[in-house]
């Protein structure tokens, strides 16, 4: 298990090396230093010019701005924000509880909604009900996020006013952060109706976000379901004279999870993908909308951090996952 | 509708908050996007002037609310030298710096607070900025690096600018928004510290609201001055920014209560702010204007012919009505009308595409000579949809025998590409900093700016030597006429076609009043309440 552990960890190394190598080069390739984004159609005064590129050390070849790069991560220092002059990891910190306290409520509710409506439409196959979910599902899938977001904006917050329009919490409560977490912050805080507020705000944006891995898993759900469904095991449980209810959630949905387990692993990363827009519909302040923002004003040490820290919680996901599947199964554990 | 437990519990929350919103005067206010910090003089735009300048700080002069006119503000009055080289400022007695739980002044505003918020952005080797390197982009831009000799301290209360030439804007330079004055003394304490940084994240003013709190892309929050030096400008308690970046979600949020004051709607969101009972949306002529540029240093640009049979084949009331969907004015001259100075007796070359091909023909430009005509990636103040503008111009040109290519870059290499000069025609804007007349006439079409914004690369001697005139001297109404006769001159070379100023909207809810549409684009709320 161990010399498992040690591969897995030495593919680690080139994967990030990987990814700051593409960051690196891929924000520089976009035209524009971040002194000239900032003047826009302003003149820039070249002595200026000169004296701010010095200063951020953009003047340097650009070999040598990655290898500086490289020694200031060695260092365990993330660098500087260009425009707010904030340390990323600092801004990092503040904006990440808000990501992930949004893609957990979009995940719990894409799983809880997924797996019903995946076992109801596997259990009254073929039946309207079944086209009924299936037909939804696909139409989550293929639903654009902004089109979406402004839709169930229009209707529920502006038409009926049962929900916020956009922001973690009404503006009145001042709520100090502690956690990040709003919903713990809330708690923490002594301010009454806080916590429901803050519930109110996450409702929108998580089923925004969460619509195309409830899709996923609704219909993932389903397919496993049917192929279980079919096994011999069930047909068994139900000569013996099981209750429908045990047979489909003990014998039935337990195995069906497996696959479907593996799906959810899969959508952290379309749950970060999609937060970027969904936090620019919702104004929802996480690293989405700091990475976008900062795409636009070249601050290169956000883009080139801010990614590389989020690949490598999407790297360490996998390799928990790779560990565990490792665990699981021994025939993979022993594979060269 | 039946209505669950749950969603009664959900909607009596809701309730609850908007009650008792209503006790304190608050203000909260959708702004478009975070501030870089609150240190205004490293900054160049709208959203870090509103965040910082507007609120936490005051300047030497200020612009009157709604207007271009600077009028005292930290500075009481001044006195200019007959040269017209030398500023006297007289300081405000009784003046407090902002005490927050992470500064508490010992002493009011003085001399020594103007010397170390000018000295910092003129002199590289200052000790704060040693210790806090930056740069100031919007003072070097308005040439006040180069132009400011020296400045002394002539007793506390008040401070001598001594100028190398004679620049009749100088006053109004110093009432734009990066020009925010410091306190001394913090910087002081922040330099001792050594969190010299922190001038950036904790700022420290005079200014009509006191900094509370920033979290980044969410909220800035700001409570009432009650220590302001001009009392009854201050009738808000609480001043919120909620940062939302997407204009739609800012004009649903308006219409839903939850902020009282928005910018920049989206033109499709107009019709349904200004059908909303409970909203206003008032509209300003637009202090910009967006043209069309003629690189006059490459051929055919380089006859005058050719630019004026262009210019009278630009439908530009269709262009008005498609690309500002009726939300802009037909623009004349090279400057909006709102800007003193703005000659009225200049009319515009009349719509003739026949008029048009025979000038063409008379320059020798010969049908389907192809040029390219730049269009900008983003959109701007001063034009909603450049694509959808360069489209219509191409059909407009196309009908003269003009075959256009439409040629687009990314922002910032579009800028670069047009300083060097390698577009033929080109569309761009400008939008006014100072409300001064050489901020358009000097700036965008002088001989000086021929490497930077004066993007057509015209030098025309007879105008330079009209717009550096009215530079040099201080009496307003010599300098109107001598821009007077600057406009008439650049309407008959024709080196750029003005096409629109954009109106401003500024949709709020009805109970916020006292708000007067800056010219700049400024959001302030001095002197407004919400009732």
């Amino acid at each position: 298990m161990l010399s498992f552990i040690a591969r897995r960890l030495g593919l680690l190394i080139p994967t990030f090396f990987g990814v700051t190598l593409l960051t690196f080069a891929l924000i520089r390739l976009i035209p524009g230093d971040p002194v000239e984004v900032m003047m826009g159609e302003r003149r820039v005064d070249p002595e200026m010019h000169a004296q701010a590129m010095e200063r951020l050390g953009l003047n340097k070849p650009l070999y040598q701005q990655y290898f500086d790069y490289i020694g200031q991560l060695a260092s365990g220092n993330l660098g500087e924000s260009l425009r707010s002059r904030e340390s990323v990891w600092n801004e990092f910190l503040t904006l990440f509880p808000a990501t992930v306290e949004l893609a957990l409520a979009a995940l719990l509710f894409a799983g809880t909604l997924g797996l019903i409506a995946g076992v109801v439409a596997a259990l009254k196959r073929g039946t309207p009900l079944d086209h009924g979910v299936m037909s939804i599902a696909l139409t989550g899938y293929s639903m654009p996020i902004f089109w979406w977001g402004l839709l169930l904006i229009m209707f529920f917050s502006v038409g009926l006013g049962w929900t916020p329009v956009s922001g973690r919490i009404d503006l009145l409560y001042d709520i100090p952060p502690v956690t990040g977490f709003m919903l713990i912050d809330t708690l923490l805080s002594d301010e009454p109706g806080a916590f429901v507020d803050a519930l109110r705000h996450l409702i929108l944006p998580a089923i925004v976000l969460g619509t195309i891995p409830l899709a996923v898993i609704a219909r993932m759900t389903r397919s496993a379901m049917l192929e279980v469904l079919r096994e011999d095991y069930i047909r068994t449980a139900r000569a013996k004279g099981l209750s429908p209810t045990r047979v489909v959630f003990v014998h039935g949905l337990r195995n069906a999870l497996i696959p479907v387990l593996t799906v959810f692993g899969l959508q952290v990363g379309t749950l970060l993908a999609g937060a970027v827009l969904t936090e620019t519909i919702f104004s929802w302040p996480g690293i989405g909308k700091w990475l976008i923002e900062a795409i636009g004003a070249r601050d290169y040490p956000v883009v080139q951090n801010g990614i590389l820290l989020i690949a490598c919680l999407v790297i360490l996901v996998n390799f928990t996952v790779d560990i565990l599947y490792g665990l699981a199964n021994p025939r993979i554990r022993h594979q060269k | 509708m039946r209505m669950s437990p749950l969603c009664k519990a959900l909607l009596t929350a809701g309730l609850l908050t908007s009650a008792s919103f209503a006790h304190a005067n608050n203000l909260v206010y959708c702004s478009e996007g975070s501030p870089g910090g609150f240190d205004p003089g490293q900054y160049t735009t709208g959203t870090d002037f509103d965040a910082a300048s507007e609120t936490i700080f005051n300047r030497l002069a200020e612009f009157e609310r709604g207007g271009t006119k600077a009028q005292p503000s930290l500075a009481s009055s001044w006195d200019i030298s007959e040269d017209g080289l030398t500023y006297t400022f007289h300081l405000r007695e009784g003046v407090k710096f902002h005490s927050t739980d992470y500064f508490k002044p010992t002493r009011d505003f003085n001399a020594d607070d103007v010397l170390f918020t000018y000295q910092r952005m003129l002199d590289r080797n200052h000790p704060f900025r040693q210790a806090y390197p930056s740069e100031f982009p919007y003072f070097t831009d308005m040439g006040l690096d180069k132009n400011i000799a020296k400045i002394e301290k002539t007793d506390d209360m008040t401070v001598v600018f001594t100028l190398n030439a004679v620049d009749a804007a100088f006053v109004q330079n110093l009432a734009m928004s990066f020009a925010a004055i410091h306190s001394a003394e913090y910087a002081d304490q922040l330099l001792k510290a050594g969190k010299a940084a922190e001038i950036n994240q904790k700022p420290i003013g005079t200014g009509p609201f006191v900094f509370s709190r920033y979290q980044k892309d969410a909220v800035i929050r700001f409570k009432g001055n009650t220590q302001y030096w001009a009392p009854e400008q201050v009738k808000i308690d609480n001043l919120i920014f909620s940062i939302n970046t997407d204009a739609s979600v800012r004009a649903q949020k308006l219409r839903a209560g939850e902020c009282h004051v928005t910018l920049n709607p989206r033109p499709a969101d107009l019709q349904s702010l200004q059908a909303d009972k409970n909203l206003n949306v008032p509209t300003e002529p637009g202090y910009n204007v967006g043209y069309i540029a003629y690189n006059v240093t490459r051929a055919p640009f380089d006859k005058r012919e050719v630019r004026q049979a262009l210019d009278m084949a630009v439908n530009k009331a269709a262009i008005i009505d498609a690309v500002y969907q009726g939300a802009g004015q037909l623009a004349v001259n090279g400057m909006p009308p709102t800007q003193w100075s703005y000659d009225e007796s200049i009319k515009d070359a009349a719509y003739d595409p026949e008029k048009a091909k025979e000038l063409l023909k008379a320059a020798g430009v010969k049908e389907g000579t192809e040029i390219t005509l730049w269009a900008m990636p983003v959109q701007r103040p001063y034009n909603p949809n450049a694509r959808l503008m360069a489209e219509m111009l191409q059909n407009d040109w196309a009908k003269v025998g003009i075959k256009a290519r439409i040629v687009s870059y990314e922002w910032g290499e579009y800028i670069k590409r047009a300083h060097a000069g390698e577009h033929d025609a080109m569309l761009i804007g400008w939008t006014g900093d100072n409300g001064d007349p050489d901020n358009w006439l000097g700036t965008l079409y002088g001989c000086a700016s021929v490497d930077g914004n004066n993007f057509s690369k015209w030098c025309d001697s007879e105008y330079d030597k009209l717009v550096v005139a009215a530079k040099r001297v201080t009496d307003q109404e010599q300098r109107s006429e001598l821009y007077r006769q600057a406009q008439v001159v650049l309407k008959r070379e024709v080196p750029i076609t003005p096409i629109a100023h954009s109106t401003v909207y500024q949709p709020m809810r009805s109970s916020v009043k006292g708000f007067q549409i800056s010219p700049f684009g400024r959001n302030s709320f001095i002197g407004v309440s919400n009732d």
